[in-house]
Protein backbone atom coordinates (compact mmCIF):
# COMPACT_ATOMS: atom_id res chain seq x y z
CA UNK A 1 0.00 0.00 0.00
CA UNK A 2 1.52 3.39 -0.89
CA UNK A 3 2.36 5.59 2.09
CA UNK A 4 2.20 9.31 2.43
CA UNK A 5 5.64 10.87 3.09
CA UNK A 6 4.14 11.79 6.48
CA UNK A 7 3.21 8.23 7.46
CA UNK A 8 5.73 7.98 10.30
CA UNK A 9 4.47 11.30 11.70
CA UNK A 10 0.91 9.93 11.86
CA UNK A 11 2.06 6.79 13.61
CA UNK A 12 4.06 8.87 16.11
CA UNK A 13 0.99 11.04 16.78
CA UNK A 14 -1.05 7.94 17.57
CA UNK A 15 -3.39 8.36 14.59
CA UNK A 16 -5.90 5.65 13.72
CA UNK A 17 -4.95 4.66 10.17
CA UNK A 18 -7.25 3.31 7.47
CA UNK A 19 -7.00 2.19 3.87
CA UNK A 20 -8.29 5.07 1.75
CA UNK A 21 -8.13 4.63 -2.03
CA UNK A 22 -5.28 2.21 -1.49
CA UNK A 23 -3.29 4.59 0.73
CA UNK A 24 -2.82 4.15 4.48
CA UNK A 25 -4.10 7.46 5.82
CA UNK A 26 -5.06 8.90 9.23
CA UNK A 27 -8.80 8.83 9.89
CA UNK A 28 -8.44 10.60 13.28
CA UNK A 29 -5.82 11.67 15.84
CA UNK A 30 -7.40 13.06 19.01
CA UNK A 31 -11.10 12.68 18.19
CA UNK A 32 -13.66 13.50 15.48
CA UNK A 33 -15.48 16.21 17.44
CA UNK A 34 -12.32 17.94 18.69
CA UNK A 35 -10.80 17.96 15.20
CA UNK A 36 -13.96 19.21 13.50
CA UNK A 37 -14.36 21.93 16.13
CA UNK A 38 -10.70 22.99 15.86
CA UNK A 39 -11.13 23.72 12.15
CA UNK A 40 -14.27 25.80 12.78
CA UNK A 41 -12.72 27.77 15.66
CA UNK A 42 -8.93 27.83 15.19
CA UNK A 43 -7.15 25.64 12.63
CA UNK A 44 -6.71 22.06 11.48
CA UNK A 45 -3.70 20.45 9.80
CA UNK A 46 -4.47 17.83 7.15
CA UNK A 47 -2.20 15.47 5.22
CA UNK A 48 -3.81 15.07 1.80
CA UNK A 49 -0.76 13.73 0.00
CA UNK A 50 -2.79 10.84 -1.38
CA UNK A 51 -4.44 13.24 -3.83
CA UNK A 52 -3.07 13.23 -7.38
CA UNK A 53 -1.03 16.06 -8.88
CA UNK A 54 -0.86 16.05 -12.69
CA UNK A 55 1.20 18.56 -14.67
CA UNK A 56 -0.03 19.56 -18.12
CA UNK A 57 2.58 21.57 -20.03
CA UNK A 58 3.12 22.85 -23.54
CA UNK A 59 2.04 25.38 -26.13
CA UNK A 60 -1.29 23.52 -26.54
CA UNK A 61 -1.89 23.05 -22.80
CA UNK A 62 -4.68 25.62 -22.52
CA UNK A 63 -6.45 24.74 -25.76
CA UNK A 64 -6.00 21.03 -25.03
CA UNK A 65 -7.60 21.36 -21.59
CA UNK A 66 -10.40 23.47 -23.11
CA UNK A 67 -11.14 20.36 -25.16
CA UNK A 68 -10.61 17.78 -22.42
CA UNK A 69 -12.48 19.42 -19.53
CA UNK A 70 -15.94 20.94 -19.21
CA UNK A 71 -14.58 24.40 -18.29
CA UNK A 72 -12.40 26.63 -20.46
CA UNK A 73 -8.94 26.59 -18.88
CA UNK A 74 -7.80 29.21 -21.41
CA UNK A 75 -9.89 31.69 -19.39
CA UNK A 76 -8.12 31.06 -16.10
CA UNK A 77 -5.77 33.91 -15.15
CA UNK A 78 -2.19 33.34 -14.00
CA UNK A 79 -2.11 32.79 -10.27
CA UNK A 80 -5.71 31.54 -10.21
CA UNK A 81 -7.40 28.15 -9.92
CA UNK A 82 -10.68 26.69 -11.13
CA UNK A 83 -12.94 23.92 -9.84
CA UNK A 84 -14.05 21.81 -12.79
CA UNK A 85 -14.84 18.29 -13.97
CA UNK A 86 -13.58 15.69 -16.41
CA UNK A 87 -16.62 14.09 -18.05
CA UNK A 88 -17.23 11.17 -20.39
CA UNK A 89 -18.61 11.76 -23.90
CA UNK A 90 -22.00 10.82 -22.38
CA UNK A 91 -21.74 13.55 -19.75
CA UNK A 92 -20.97 11.30 -16.76
CA UNK A 93 -18.38 12.53 -14.25
CA UNK A 94 -14.96 10.84 -14.25
CA UNK A 95 -13.58 13.14 -11.54
CA UNK A 96 -13.97 16.58 -10.04
CA UNK A 97 -10.76 18.58 -10.12
CA UNK A 98 -9.12 21.81 -9.11
CA UNK A 99 -6.87 23.15 -11.87
CA UNK A 100 -4.20 25.73 -10.94
CA UNK A 101 -2.78 27.86 -13.74
CA UNK A 102 0.94 27.99 -13.03
CA UNK A 103 1.84 29.73 -16.29
CA UNK A 104 0.27 30.45 -19.64
CA UNK A 105 1.39 26.99 -20.83
CA UNK A 106 1.53 25.09 -17.53
CA UNK A 107 -1.37 23.75 -15.45
CA UNK A 108 -1.37 21.75 -12.20
CA UNK A 109 -4.39 19.48 -11.91
CA UNK A 110 -5.36 18.01 -8.54
CA UNK A 111 -7.42 14.83 -8.77
CA UNK A 112 -9.02 12.54 -6.20
CA UNK A 113 -6.73 9.72 -5.06
CA UNK A 114 -9.13 7.07 -6.33
CA UNK A 115 -9.32 8.60 -9.81
CA UNK A 116 -5.78 9.83 -10.48
CA UNK A 117 -4.90 7.01 -12.86
CA UNK A 118 -8.17 7.40 -14.77
CA UNK A 119 -7.66 11.16 -15.06
CA UNK A 120 -4.08 10.76 -16.31
CA UNK A 121 -5.22 8.20 -18.89
CA UNK A 122 -8.12 10.34 -20.11
CA UNK A 123 -5.95 13.44 -20.42
CA UNK A 124 -3.24 11.57 -22.31
CA UNK A 125 -5.87 10.21 -24.71
CA UNK A 126 -7.65 13.54 -25.19
CA UNK A 127 -4.43 15.54 -25.61
CA UNK A 128 -2.71 13.09 -27.96
CA UNK A 129 -1.32 14.68 -31.07
CA UNK A 130 -1.08 18.13 -29.48
CA UNK A 131 1.99 20.04 -28.34
CA UNK A 132 1.48 19.14 -24.68
CA UNK A 133 2.78 16.66 -22.10
CA UNK A 134 0.80 15.08 -19.26
CA UNK A 135 2.92 14.04 -16.27
CA UNK A 136 1.75 12.35 -13.07
CA UNK A 137 3.78 14.13 -10.37
CA UNK A 138 1.90 12.66 -7.41
CA UNK A 139 4.88 10.74 -6.04
CA UNK A 140 7.06 13.85 -5.92
CA UNK A 141 4.51 16.19 -4.34
CA UNK A 142 3.14 16.26 -0.79
CA UNK A 143 -0.05 18.22 -0.13
CA UNK A 144 -0.67 19.67 3.33
CA UNK A 145 -3.78 21.69 4.14
CA UNK A 146 -4.19 24.23 6.92
CA UNK A 147 -7.83 25.23 7.31
CA UNK A 148 -9.62 27.48 9.78
CA UNK A 149 -9.95 31.11 10.89
CA UNK A 150 -6.32 31.19 12.13
CA UNK A 151 -4.94 29.61 8.92
CA UNK A 152 -3.78 32.87 7.31
CA UNK A 153 -1.86 33.91 10.41
CA UNK A 154 -0.27 30.48 10.68
CA UNK A 155 0.76 30.15 7.04
CA UNK A 156 2.07 33.72 6.90
CA UNK A 157 4.19 33.02 9.99
CA UNK A 158 5.51 29.80 8.40
CA UNK A 159 6.86 31.90 5.51
CA UNK A 160 10.41 33.12 5.38
CA UNK A 161 9.46 35.34 2.43
CA UNK A 162 6.10 36.08 0.77
CA UNK A 163 4.08 36.40 3.97
CA UNK A 164 2.47 39.51 2.44
CA UNK A 165 1.53 37.53 -0.68
CA UNK A 166 -0.20 34.99 1.53
CA UNK A 167 -2.15 37.67 3.40
CA UNK A 168 -3.13 39.42 0.16
CA UNK A 169 -4.23 36.24 -1.63
CA UNK A 170 -7.91 35.72 -2.37
CA UNK A 171 -10.06 32.59 -2.52
CA UNK A 172 -8.99 30.33 -5.41
CA UNK A 173 -5.73 32.17 -6.02
CA UNK A 174 -2.26 30.77 -5.38
CA UNK A 175 1.26 32.13 -4.91
CA UNK A 176 4.77 30.73 -4.58
CA UNK A 177 6.24 31.01 -1.10
CA UNK A 178 9.51 30.22 0.61
CA UNK A 179 8.80 28.65 3.97
CA UNK A 180 11.26 28.64 6.88
CA UNK A 181 14.02 26.18 6.14
CA UNK A 182 14.28 27.46 2.55
CA UNK A 183 11.42 25.24 1.42
CA UNK A 184 9.73 26.29 -1.81
CA UNK A 185 6.01 25.72 -1.93
CA UNK A 186 2.91 26.62 -3.86
CA UNK A 187 0.41 28.12 -1.44
CA UNK A 188 -3.17 27.94 -2.73
CA UNK A 189 -6.14 29.53 -1.01
CA UNK A 190 -8.37 26.53 -1.64
CA UNK A 191 -9.88 23.90 0.60
CA UNK A 192 -12.58 21.39 1.40
CA UNK A 193 -13.91 22.54 4.75
CA UNK A 194 -15.97 25.70 4.25
CA UNK A 195 -13.43 27.70 6.27
CA UNK A 196 -10.69 30.04 5.06
CA UNK A 197 -7.57 28.00 4.47
CA UNK A 198 -4.61 27.05 2.38
CA UNK A 199 -3.28 23.98 0.60
CA UNK A 200 0.52 23.80 0.46
CA UNK A 201 2.14 21.85 -2.37
CA UNK A 202 5.66 20.94 -1.23
CA UNK A 203 8.33 18.55 -2.49
CA UNK A 204 7.72 15.15 -0.88
CA UNK A 205 11.21 15.29 0.61
CA UNK A 206 10.25 18.45 2.57
CA UNK A 207 6.89 17.19 3.79
CA UNK A 208 7.96 16.19 7.29
CA UNK A 209 9.66 19.53 7.93
CA UNK A 210 6.62 21.49 6.75
CA UNK A 211 4.24 19.30 8.82
CA UNK A 212 6.31 19.89 11.95
CA UNK A 213 6.71 23.61 11.20
CA UNK A 214 2.92 23.97 10.91
CA UNK A 215 2.46 22.37 14.33
CA UNK A 216 5.22 24.49 15.88
CA UNK A 217 3.75 27.73 14.54
CA UNK A 218 0.08 26.77 14.73
CA UNK A 219 -0.05 24.76 17.95
CA UNK A 220 -0.07 27.83 20.22
CA UNK A 221 -2.90 29.24 18.07
CA UNK A 222 -5.02 26.14 18.49
CA UNK A 223 -4.02 24.13 15.37
CA UNK A 224 -4.26 20.36 15.74
CA UNK A 225 -3.75 17.53 13.24
CA UNK A 226 -7.05 16.42 11.68
CA UNK A 227 -7.89 13.20 9.86
CA UNK A 228 -10.19 12.03 7.09
CA UNK A 229 -13.17 11.70 9.40
CA UNK A 230 -13.07 15.41 10.23
CA UNK A 231 -12.39 16.22 6.57
CA UNK A 232 -15.58 14.42 5.62
CA UNK A 233 -17.77 15.93 8.33
CA UNK A 234 -16.50 19.43 7.52
CA UNK A 235 -17.08 19.19 3.77
CA UNK A 236 -20.57 17.77 4.35
CA UNK A 237 -21.52 20.77 6.51
CA UNK A 238 -20.10 22.99 3.76
CA UNK A 239 -22.31 21.26 1.18
CA UNK A 240 -19.35 20.07 -0.88
CA UNK A 241 -19.71 16.92 -2.97
CA UNK A 242 -17.57 13.82 -2.61
CA UNK A 243 -16.69 11.72 -5.66
CA UNK A 244 -18.05 8.23 -5.23
CA UNK A 245 -21.04 9.54 -3.30
CA UNK A 246 -22.53 12.73 -4.81
CA UNK A 247 -20.51 12.50 -8.03
CA UNK A 248 -19.92 9.54 -10.31
CA UNK A 249 -20.13 8.23 -13.85
CA UNK A 250 -23.90 7.93 -13.44
CA UNK A 251 -24.43 11.60 -12.53
CA UNK A 252 -24.13 14.77 -14.59
CA UNK A 253 -22.78 18.07 -13.24
CA UNK A 254 -26.29 19.52 -13.59
CA UNK A 255 -28.01 16.88 -11.50
CA UNK A 256 -25.33 17.48 -8.85
CA UNK A 257 -26.19 21.18 -8.73
CA UNK A 258 -22.83 22.07 -10.29
CA UNK A 259 -23.93 23.03 -13.79
CA UNK A 260 -21.92 26.24 -13.42
CA UNK A 261 -18.69 24.29 -14.11
CA UNK A 262 -19.94 23.39 -17.62
CA UNK A 263 -19.00 26.44 -19.66
CA UNK A 264 -20.87 26.68 -22.94
CA UNK A 265 -20.84 30.39 -23.74
CA UNK A 266 -18.08 32.63 -25.12
CA UNK A 267 -15.54 34.22 -22.80
CA UNK A 268 -12.31 36.17 -22.81
CA UNK A 269 -9.17 34.03 -22.87
CA UNK A 270 -5.56 34.50 -21.86
CA UNK A 271 -3.36 35.15 -24.90
CA UNK A 272 0.12 33.65 -25.27
CA UNK A 273 2.84 36.13 -24.28
CA UNK A 274 4.00 38.62 -26.86
CA UNK A 275 7.62 39.45 -27.59
CA UNK A 276 7.81 41.36 -24.30
CA UNK A 277 6.78 38.21 -22.39
CA UNK A 278 3.66 39.82 -21.01
CA UNK A 279 0.49 37.75 -20.91
CA UNK A 280 -2.70 39.60 -21.77
CA UNK A 281 -6.41 38.90 -21.98
CA UNK A 282 -8.21 38.86 -25.32
CA UNK A 283 -10.10 42.05 -26.13
CA UNK A 284 -13.18 40.10 -27.25
CA UNK A 285 -14.88 36.96 -25.93
CA UNK A 286 -13.87 33.80 -27.76
CA UNK A 287 -16.37 31.04 -28.60
CA UNK A 288 -16.23 28.05 -26.25
CA UNK A 289 -15.71 25.50 -28.98
CA UNK A 290 -16.17 21.78 -28.77
CA UNK A 291 -15.12 19.73 -25.75
CA UNK A 292 -15.52 16.09 -24.71
CA UNK A 293 -19.14 15.53 -23.69
CA UNK A 294 -20.38 18.89 -25.00
CA UNK A 295 -23.40 17.53 -26.93
CA UNK A 296 -24.47 15.23 -24.11
CA UNK A 297 -24.04 18.00 -21.52
CA UNK A 298 -26.06 20.50 -23.56
CA UNK A 299 -28.86 17.91 -23.66
CA UNK A 300 -28.43 17.24 -19.94
CA UNK A 301 -28.69 20.96 -19.22
CA UNK A 302 -31.92 21.21 -21.21
CA UNK A 303 -33.36 18.15 -19.48
CA UNK A 304 -32.38 19.56 -16.08
CA UNK A 305 -34.03 22.91 -16.75
CA UNK A 306 -37.16 21.17 -18.04
CA UNK A 307 -37.32 19.03 -14.91
CA UNK A 308 -37.34 22.10 -12.69
CA UNK A 309 -39.83 23.94 -14.86
CA UNK A 310 -42.23 20.98 -14.66
CA UNK A 311 -41.26 18.63 -11.81
CA UNK A 312 -44.27 16.34 -12.19
CA UNK A 313 -43.38 15.87 -15.85
CA UNK A 314 -39.75 14.91 -15.20
CA UNK A 315 -38.79 11.31 -16.03
CA UNK A 316 -39.44 8.95 -13.12
CA UNK A 317 -35.72 8.14 -12.79
CA UNK A 318 -34.43 11.71 -12.92
CA UNK A 319 -32.83 12.78 -9.62
CA UNK A 320 -31.31 16.02 -8.40
CA UNK A 321 -29.03 16.72 -5.44
CA UNK A 322 -30.53 18.34 -2.34
CA UNK A 323 -29.51 18.98 1.24
CA UNK A 324 -31.55 17.48 4.09
CA UNK A 325 -31.68 18.38 7.76
CA UNK A 326 -32.99 16.04 10.46
CA UNK A 327 -34.57 16.79 13.82
CA UNK A 328 -32.30 14.73 16.06
CA UNK A 329 -28.87 13.15 15.84
CA UNK A 330 -30.00 9.76 14.60
CA UNK A 331 -28.58 10.05 11.11
CA UNK A 332 -29.41 8.77 7.66
CA UNK A 333 -26.27 7.35 6.04
CA UNK A 334 -25.06 6.66 2.50
CA UNK A 335 -27.53 4.41 0.69
CA UNK A 336 -30.48 4.94 3.05
CA UNK A 337 -33.74 5.41 1.16
CA UNK A 338 -36.00 8.45 1.37
CA UNK A 339 -39.77 8.37 1.30
CA UNK A 340 -42.68 10.76 0.82
CA UNK A 341 -45.39 8.76 2.54
CA UNK A 342 -45.17 5.32 0.97
CA UNK A 343 -43.61 6.58 -2.24
CA UNK A 344 -39.84 6.24 -2.71
CA UNK A 345 -38.52 9.78 -3.11
CA UNK A 346 -34.79 9.19 -3.45
CA UNK A 347 -31.57 8.04 -1.75
CA UNK A 348 -29.03 9.54 0.67
CA UNK A 349 -25.50 9.83 -0.76
CA UNK A 350 -23.79 11.26 2.34
CA UNK A 351 -25.10 11.68 5.88
CA UNK A 352 -23.81 12.17 9.41
CA UNK A 353 -24.56 14.02 12.64
CA UNK A 354 -23.49 17.66 12.19
CA UNK A 355 -21.21 18.82 15.00
CA UNK A 356 -21.91 22.49 14.27
CA UNK A 357 -25.69 22.21 13.83
CA UNK A 358 -26.29 19.48 16.43
CA UNK A 359 -28.63 17.49 14.17
CA UNK A 360 -28.35 14.95 11.38
CA UNK A 361 -27.58 16.37 7.92
CA UNK A 362 -27.42 14.64 4.57
CA UNK A 363 -26.99 15.13 0.87
CA UNK A 364 -29.33 13.09 -1.28
CA UNK A 365 -30.63 12.61 -4.80
CA UNK A 366 -34.41 12.97 -5.04
CA UNK A 367 -36.95 13.26 -7.82
CA UNK A 368 -37.53 16.94 -8.73
CA UNK A 369 -41.06 16.69 -7.28
CA UNK A 370 -39.46 16.52 -3.82
CA UNK A 371 -36.62 19.01 -4.34
CA UNK A 372 -38.30 22.22 -3.16
CA UNK A 373 -36.82 23.74 -0.02
CA UNK A 374 -39.01 22.92 2.96
CA UNK A 375 -40.25 19.59 1.59
CA UNK A 376 -40.48 17.09 4.45
CA UNK A 377 -39.35 13.55 3.61
CA UNK A 378 -38.64 10.53 5.75
CA UNK A 379 -35.36 8.64 5.80
CA UNK A 380 -35.47 4.92 6.53
CA UNK A 381 -32.83 4.72 9.24
CA UNK A 382 -32.33 1.04 9.91
CA UNK A 383 -36.03 0.24 9.93
CA UNK A 384 -37.35 3.40 11.57
CA UNK A 385 -38.42 6.55 9.75
CA UNK A 386 -36.73 9.85 10.64
CA UNK A 387 -38.15 13.11 9.26
CA UNK A 388 -35.76 15.21 7.19
CA UNK A 389 -36.45 18.58 5.58
CA UNK A 390 -35.03 19.72 2.23
CA UNK A 391 -32.58 22.50 3.08
CA UNK A 392 -30.53 24.84 0.87
CA UNK A 393 -26.83 24.06 0.68
CA UNK A 394 -24.47 24.79 2.30
CA UNK A 395 -25.62 23.83 5.80
CA UNK A 396 -22.83 25.97 7.23
CA UNK A 397 -21.21 29.15 5.95
CA UNK A 398 -18.31 30.82 7.68
CA UNK A 399 -18.79 34.29 9.08
CA UNK B 1 -1.58 -2.15 25.39
CA UNK B 2 -5.35 -2.67 25.25
CA UNK B 3 -7.46 -1.29 28.10
CA UNK B 4 -9.28 -4.43 29.34
CA UNK B 5 -10.02 -4.32 33.11
CA UNK B 6 -9.50 -7.65 34.87
CA UNK B 7 -12.54 -7.34 37.13
CA UNK B 8 -15.06 -7.31 34.25
CA UNK B 9 -16.43 -9.92 31.88
CA UNK B 10 -17.02 -9.31 28.18
CA UNK B 11 -19.24 -10.33 25.28
CA UNK B 12 -17.98 -11.11 21.81
CA UNK B 13 -19.91 -8.01 20.69
CA UNK B 14 -17.64 -5.81 22.82
CA UNK B 15 -19.89 -5.10 25.78
CA UNK B 16 -18.54 -5.35 29.34
CA UNK B 17 -20.38 -6.57 32.43
CA UNK B 18 -19.64 -5.55 36.00
CA UNK B 19 -21.02 -7.88 38.65
CA UNK B 20 -21.71 -11.56 39.08
CA UNK B 21 -24.04 -12.95 36.43
CA UNK B 22 -26.49 -15.01 38.48
CA UNK B 23 -30.29 -15.07 38.58
CA UNK B 24 -31.47 -12.23 40.82
CA UNK B 25 -28.23 -10.20 40.72
CA UNK B 26 -27.98 -6.77 39.10
CA UNK B 27 -25.12 -6.10 36.71
CA UNK B 28 -23.88 -2.95 34.94
CA UNK B 29 -23.26 -2.89 31.17
CA UNK B 30 -21.23 -0.68 28.86
CA UNK B 31 -19.03 -0.97 25.76
CA UNK B 32 -15.32 -1.69 25.82
CA UNK B 33 -12.51 0.78 25.13
CA UNK B 34 -11.81 -1.15 21.93
CA UNK B 35 -15.39 -0.64 20.72
CA UNK B 36 -15.45 3.04 21.74
CA UNK B 37 -12.18 3.72 19.92
CA UNK B 38 -13.43 1.97 16.78
CA UNK B 39 -16.57 4.09 16.75
CA UNK B 40 -14.89 7.43 17.36
CA UNK B 41 -16.67 10.14 19.33
CA UNK B 42 -20.14 8.85 20.18
CA UNK B 43 -22.69 11.60 19.56
CA UNK B 44 -25.94 9.67 20.08
CA UNK B 45 -26.88 6.70 22.26
CA UNK B 46 -30.10 4.78 22.11
CA UNK B 47 -30.23 2.60 25.19
CA UNK B 48 -32.99 0.20 26.22
CA UNK B 49 -35.63 1.63 28.55
CA UNK B 50 -36.16 0.86 32.21
CA UNK B 51 -38.43 -2.15 32.46
CA UNK B 52 -37.52 -3.56 29.03
CA UNK B 53 -36.66 -7.24 28.80
CA UNK B 54 -33.28 -7.85 27.22
CA UNK B 55 -31.88 -11.11 25.93
CA UNK B 56 -28.22 -12.15 25.86
CA UNK B 57 -26.79 -11.75 22.36
CA UNK B 58 -29.66 -9.67 21.01
CA UNK B 59 -29.70 -6.06 19.86
CA UNK B 60 -31.12 -3.69 22.46
CA UNK B 61 -30.01 -0.28 21.21
CA UNK B 62 -27.53 1.61 19.07
CA UNK B 63 -24.61 4.00 19.28
CA UNK B 64 -23.85 6.59 16.66
CA UNK B 65 -20.65 8.51 15.91
CA UNK B 66 -19.68 10.87 13.12
CA UNK B 67 -18.40 8.07 10.95
CA UNK B 68 -20.25 4.98 12.08
CA UNK B 69 -23.25 3.34 13.69
CA UNK B 70 -22.92 0.36 15.98
CA UNK B 71 -25.63 -1.85 17.39
CA UNK B 72 -25.74 -2.28 21.15
CA UNK B 73 -26.22 -5.90 22.21
CA UNK B 74 -27.27 -7.03 25.66
CA UNK B 75 -24.65 -9.39 27.11
CA UNK B 76 -27.12 -10.85 29.63
CA UNK B 77 -30.79 -11.83 29.89
CA UNK B 78 -33.04 -9.97 32.30
CA UNK B 79 -34.92 -6.76 32.99
CA UNK B 80 -33.43 -3.28 32.59
CA UNK B 81 -33.30 -1.64 36.03
CA UNK B 82 -31.67 1.71 35.21
CA UNK B 83 -30.25 3.69 32.31
CA UNK B 84 -27.46 6.29 32.37
CA UNK B 85 -29.66 9.29 31.52
CA UNK B 86 -26.68 11.68 31.51
CA UNK B 87 -25.56 10.14 28.22
CA UNK B 88 -28.62 11.48 26.41
CA UNK B 89 -27.37 15.05 26.59
CA UNK B 90 -23.68 14.19 26.50
CA UNK B 91 -22.49 10.75 25.36
CA UNK B 92 -18.80 11.71 25.58
CA UNK B 93 -18.16 9.66 28.77
CA UNK B 94 -18.51 6.55 26.58
CA UNK B 95 -15.24 7.53 24.91
CA UNK B 96 -13.59 9.30 27.85
CA UNK B 97 -14.41 6.74 30.55
CA UNK B 98 -16.05 3.67 28.96
CA UNK B 99 -15.79 1.51 32.11
CA UNK B 100 -16.84 4.21 34.60
CA UNK B 101 -18.96 7.26 33.81
CA UNK B 102 -19.68 5.73 30.37
CA UNK B 103 -21.83 2.88 31.80
CA UNK B 104 -25.00 2.54 29.72
CA UNK B 105 -27.57 0.44 31.59
CA UNK B 106 -28.06 -2.03 34.45
CA UNK B 107 -29.91 -5.36 34.26
CA UNK B 108 -31.47 -7.61 36.88
CA UNK B 109 -30.46 -11.00 35.57
CA UNK B 110 -33.24 -13.55 35.14
CA UNK B 111 -31.27 -16.24 33.28
CA UNK B 112 -27.55 -16.69 33.94
CA UNK B 113 -27.07 -18.86 30.85
CA UNK B 114 -24.82 -17.71 28.01
CA UNK B 115 -21.06 -17.32 27.79
CA UNK B 116 -19.09 -14.27 28.67
CA UNK B 117 -15.33 -13.92 28.22
CA UNK B 118 -12.87 -13.08 30.95
CA UNK B 119 -10.38 -10.24 30.42
CA UNK B 120 -7.71 -12.57 29.01
CA UNK B 121 -10.08 -14.18 26.51
CA UNK B 122 -11.47 -10.80 25.41
CA UNK B 123 -7.95 -9.39 25.02
CA UNK B 124 -7.14 -12.33 22.76
CA UNK B 125 -10.29 -11.67 20.74
CA UNK B 126 -9.37 -8.05 20.04
CA UNK B 127 -5.65 -8.62 19.56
Amino acid sequence: MPHSPLHAEHVALGATLVDFAGWEMPVRYSGDVAEHTAVRTAAGLFDISHMGEIAVRGADAASGLDHALVSAMSRVALGRAKYTMLCTPEGGIIDDLIVYRRDWDHFLIVANASNTAAVVAALQERLAGRDVTVTDESQEVALIAIQGPRAEEIVATMCDRNADDVRASTYYSWCTVTLRGDIHAICARTGYTGEDGFELFVPAADAVEVWRLAQEVGGPLGLIPCGLSARDSLRLEAGMPLYGQELGLDRTPFAAGLGRVVQLDAGKVLLPPGLDGAVSVSAEPVERGDFVGRDALEAAKAAHEAAFADPTGAPADYEVLVGLKGEGRRSARTGYELFAGEERAGVVTSGAPSTTLGVAIAMAYVHPRFAAEGTVLEADVRGRREPMTVTALPFYKRA
Amino acid sequence: MADVPEDLTYSAEHEWVRGEVAAGSTVTVGISRHAADALGDVVYVEAPRVGDTVTAGQVCGELESSKAVSELYSPVTGVVMSVNEALTADPSPINADPYGAGWIFTVEVTDAGGELLDAAAYSALIA
